[in-house]
């Protein structure tokens, strides 16, 4: 009965999290395309805002999802650059596979 | 819209129980709703279907953008991934983020994906399992970090529900806007308005990274 009060237990809520996280680390590891690198990375830091928003409703404190929001423009403000950056390297390399670009200089 | 004003200053009552936020705002007479035997139980279950529907789409987005060897395949499993995410955090009671979600995440920055998806013409990889290095030691440490932090969050368990309980029959609403903005226009303002200058920086910056510097490099190449 308690647990139909509490809703969902927000644990599952962090265990999701951890998972979409280690998910995100192992596309990292094994993804050989910048681009879809580059979306790993964007899926860690969703597991990360989710496991904020959980900790601020367990909390209610506004200021978890006030960080979420910051780590939401850095992120957009990272992701306009990175893929430029992407942009730029096609440009120079011609290709998006990780493993031709792996030396700084040209 | 009476029925939303009466949700906003139901609200500012602080008067929430363990009724979700935005089962309220989509409600027109919160005070009755709250005052039936019946109601919360509903609401419960309706939360754990909600819950298990959108936390399975978000596994299967993310397992789906490991498995699809496309970009695109991938960006499009990416915005299920997202939006799924945007629902959890209408349970979780954030709406704002919820909607910034969808916009800036599923909206502004996965059509940048896509855009470049399409511009570099990125073609169809074969599916490996990675380098000597992330298999030996990538791969370990992934399953070792989740096995650690799963093994914390369900230590943590009972602390949890404990904070959870304590926190419900003294609430201060953490959903509303009215408090979020407050907090971020008042003590957080000079943080927001270097958001805004990064902002700036990051699209000079993009664009002075990404413009086409000259023909000597390209006809180099």
């Amino acid at each position: 009965m308690s647990f139909l009060q509490h809703d969902v237990p927000l644990t599952w809520y962090l265990l999701l999290s951890a998972v979409l996280f280690s998910l995100g680390v192992v596309g990292f590891l094994i993804k050989r395309n910048l681009i879809t690198v580059f979306m790993s990375i964007e899926l860690m830091l969703n597991a990360v805002n989710l496991s904020f928003v959980v900790f601020a409703y367990q909390w209610h404190e506004v200021k978890g999802q006030i960080f979420v929001f910051f780590v939401m423009v850095v992120a957009a403000a990272e992701a306009a650059v990175g893929l430029a950056i992407i942009i730029a390297v096609f440009r120079v390399r011609a290709t998006l596979a990780v493993d031709r670009i792996d030396l700084m200089k040209l | 819209m009476e029925g939303w004003e009466n949700t906003l200053i139901y609200n500012r009552e602080g008067n929430s129980g363990a009724t979700h936020s935005w089962l309220r705002l989509s409600s027109l007479n919160p005070p009755a709703m709250r005052s039936t035997r019946h109601q919360p139980v509903r609401q419960a279950t309706m939360h754990l279907i909600l819950f298990f529907l959108f936390a399975g789409f978000c596994l299967a987005g993310a397992i789906n953008l490991l498995w699809q060897t496309h970009p695109i395949n991938s960006a499009l499993s990416l915005i299920v991934v997202m939006t799924s995410l945007a629902v959890l955090y209408l349970l979780l009671g954030a709406e704002f983020l919820a909607i910034a979600q969808i916009i800036v995440y599923a909206g502004a920055v996965m059509v940048l994906f896509t855009f470049v998806v399409m511009l570099l013409n990125a073609g169809r990889q074969e599916r490996t399992l990675g380098s000597r290095a992330a298999s030996r030691v990538g791969f370990p440490a992934v399953v070792v970090f989740l096995a650690v932090i799963a093994t914390i969050i369900l230590r943590a368990q009972g602390l949890v529900s404990a904070h959870l309980g304590v926190g419900l029959t003294n609430a201060k609403d953490s959903s509303n806007l009215v408090v979020l903005s407050q907090v971020l226009f008042h003590e957080l303002l000079l943080p927001f308005e270097l958001t805004s200058v990064l902002i700036l920086i990051a699209i000079l910056g993009a664009v002075a990274i990404a413009r086409r510097e000259g023909s000597e490099r390209t006809a180099e190449k």
